[in-house]
């Protein structure tokens, strides 16, 4: 599903974000990625949407080899990996209903089937009595599940949620998270950075931590294991 | 692109005219001050050009013959100036029409200074009317008439009168006022098109987030930039609408008190129709031109982010 091979990111400043990166993650995972600020966290998220390419290395997402990708074909790829974001980035004049039904409009669905999919995914976020608010209208908490929502309304194979819960209070955190494993429980990968020490080990999945640009540790059922 | 999609564009595109109301007066406001300053000095420009033509028309050439010359030379010489390649017509204006014309031109109250001329004795000479086809050309034409008089033993011309000195001292102030019009007509074009794009730029520039989004959940370029393009063109071009409306409204105006108050004037100011249609055109295709050209050229700058 996501192949890293000795992959590298040096940015223009000169920064090696990551060393020389080898991992597999696999269809219907649940991987945390962990680490201290600046280890290269959001840049391995990064490399999976396509946001930034590997300045060296073999990365190939469903089967895409990203490095070589054209950027005619960059939408295509992105059609097929939901992402989720700590500041929600939600379109701020467009109803709950439009940012979510936006996604599907850019695949050229059908009014009807955009329709009645958007309801469904808000329904499954409950969300569905505030289709016609704005984002301003919404809590933190309410807004990430729109956000979710929209990551998902494509049932893309692949889902990556930069701290999906680091503008959250624990509660409603707990909240995104079942509805994360909702999610990974119907079928999508999911790969999640963050620094939420409770949530990864009263959740246990497999755990990546990075540090200086290197995976320093993989474990199937891993535990956070930094002291905040 | 599917059917479904275009509606889909055209829909968003015009909604977002609304989501971004500000913006969308901002520009709107400029392009329509920009466009009506643009048609005021365009319809200025058209008029100062028809009183330049109009002045210009007026230019003739009198040529009076002696007064003694015979009715077969009279059609020689008027044969003669009219094979003259700039020439278009050479009216023969007979003792009597002179007569007549002179009468008309001093009016009632000196009329009667004519009173005991008739035909019998009438003082004129036979003279022709010579009117050109580019009156620029005028003083050419008097020199060439000049030559065939000498040319001709009798010298059959008395004299050839045609306003030198002043002629070419009018030509040059039309020139000059054309000159100058067209000029100011051109950099107003391109200061309009300028403040326009900017204005542009800058509502686009506020929504960078917003593309950055789109391209996020697999938007395609293509499908970023035309919302874009339609809310571009629908801005240009509404406003460019009022402002027509706005411009041609003013001149309709103007028309209509000088024709009240200035029913003596001089010149004539083009009809609405005349001057309305290209001023029009003029204004709406440059305002939908600006607002598409605004709108594509500032989506590329962000579409690459």
């Amino acid at each position: 599903m996501i192949e890293m091979h000795d992959i590298w990111k040096t940015y223009a400043d000169g920064t090696h974000a990551l060393r020389g990166v080898s991992v597999r993650i696999d269809r219907n995972e649940f991987v945390y990625v962990v680490g201290p600020s600046g280890a290269g966290k959001s840049t391995f998220m990064k490399l999976i949407y396509r946001e930034e390419v590997p300045t060296k290395g073999q990365l190939s997402v469903n089967g895409f080899n990203i490095g070589k990708l054209k950027p005619r074909k960059i939408p295509y790829v992105r059609r097929n990996i939901g992402v989720i974001f700590q500041d929600f980035r939600l379109l701020p004049k467009l109803t709950i209903y439009e940012n979510v039904a936006f996604a599907m409009e850019v695949i050229e669905a059908p009014r009807r089937v955009i329709k009645k999919r958007t309801m469904e995914v808000l329904d499954l976020v409950g969300l569905r009595h505030k289709h016609n608010s704005l984002p301003s209208q919404l809590s933190g908490g309410e807004q990430q599940r729109v956000s979710i929502a929209r990551a998902i309304v494509n049932n893309p194979s692949v889902i990556v949620a930069d701290e999906p819960t680091g503008n959250l209070d624990p509660e409603t955190s707990a909240g995104i998270m079942n509805l994360l494993e909702e999610i990974n429980f119907r079928g999508s990968t999911i790969i999640m950075a963050t620094h939420n020490k409770e949530i990864v080990n009263s959740m246990r999945k497999r755990v990546i931590a990075i540090e200086n640009g290197l995976i320093v540790r993989d474990e199937a059922r891993g535990e956070y294991g930094y002291e905040i | 692109m599917k059917f479904s999609t275009l509606l889909r564009h055209l829909r968003e595109g015009s909604r977002n005219i609304i989501r971004n109301g500000w913006m969308s007066f901002a520009s709107m406001s400029s392009i329509f001050i920009s466009l009506f300053i643009l048609g005021v000095f365009v319809l200025l420009a058209m008029n100062v050009n028809s009183m330049a033509d109009q002045i210009e028309s007026r230019v003739q050439i009198r040529v009076f013959l002696q007064t003694d010359v015979e009715q077969a030379k009279v059609t020689e010489l008027q044969n003669k100036i009219g094979n003259l390649e700039e020439v278009s017509k050479v009216i023969i204006v007979s003792k009597e029409e002179g007569l007549n014309i002179l009468r008309n031109s001093m009016g009632v109250e000196n009329g009667d200074w004519l009173e005991g001329f008739n035909n019998e004795n009438n003082p004129l000479p036979i003279s022709y009317t010579v009117e050109v086809y580019d009156p620029q050309s005028i003083g050419t034409v008097a020199s060439k008439i000049d030559g065939i008089n000498k040319a001709d033993e009798t010298n059959p011309i008395n004299q050839i009168k045609y306003g030198q000195g002043t002629i070419e001292m009018m030509f040059k102030v039309t020139n000059t006022v054309r000159n100058i019009g067209f000029v100011i007509v051109v950099g107003l074009g391109v200061t309009a098109m300028l403040l326009i794009s900017n204005t542009i730029k800058m509502t686009i520039i506020a929504r960078r987030r917003e593309i950055g989004i789109m391209k996020l959940v697999g938007a395609t370029n293509a499908f970023i930039r035309w919302p874009f393009f339609i809310e571009g063109a629908l801005i240009g071009f509404v406003s460019s609408v009022l402002t027509t409306a706005a411009v041609l409204a003013s001149y309709a105006q103007i028309i209509k008190v000088t024709k009240l108050d200035l029913s003596l004037m001089l010149f004539n100011l083009i009809p609405l129709q005349e001057a309305g249609t290209t001023t029009a055109m003029l204004i709406m295709g440059i305002g939908t031109l600006i607002g598409i050209w605004g709108s594509t050229i500032s989506v590329r700058k962000y579409l690459k982010v």
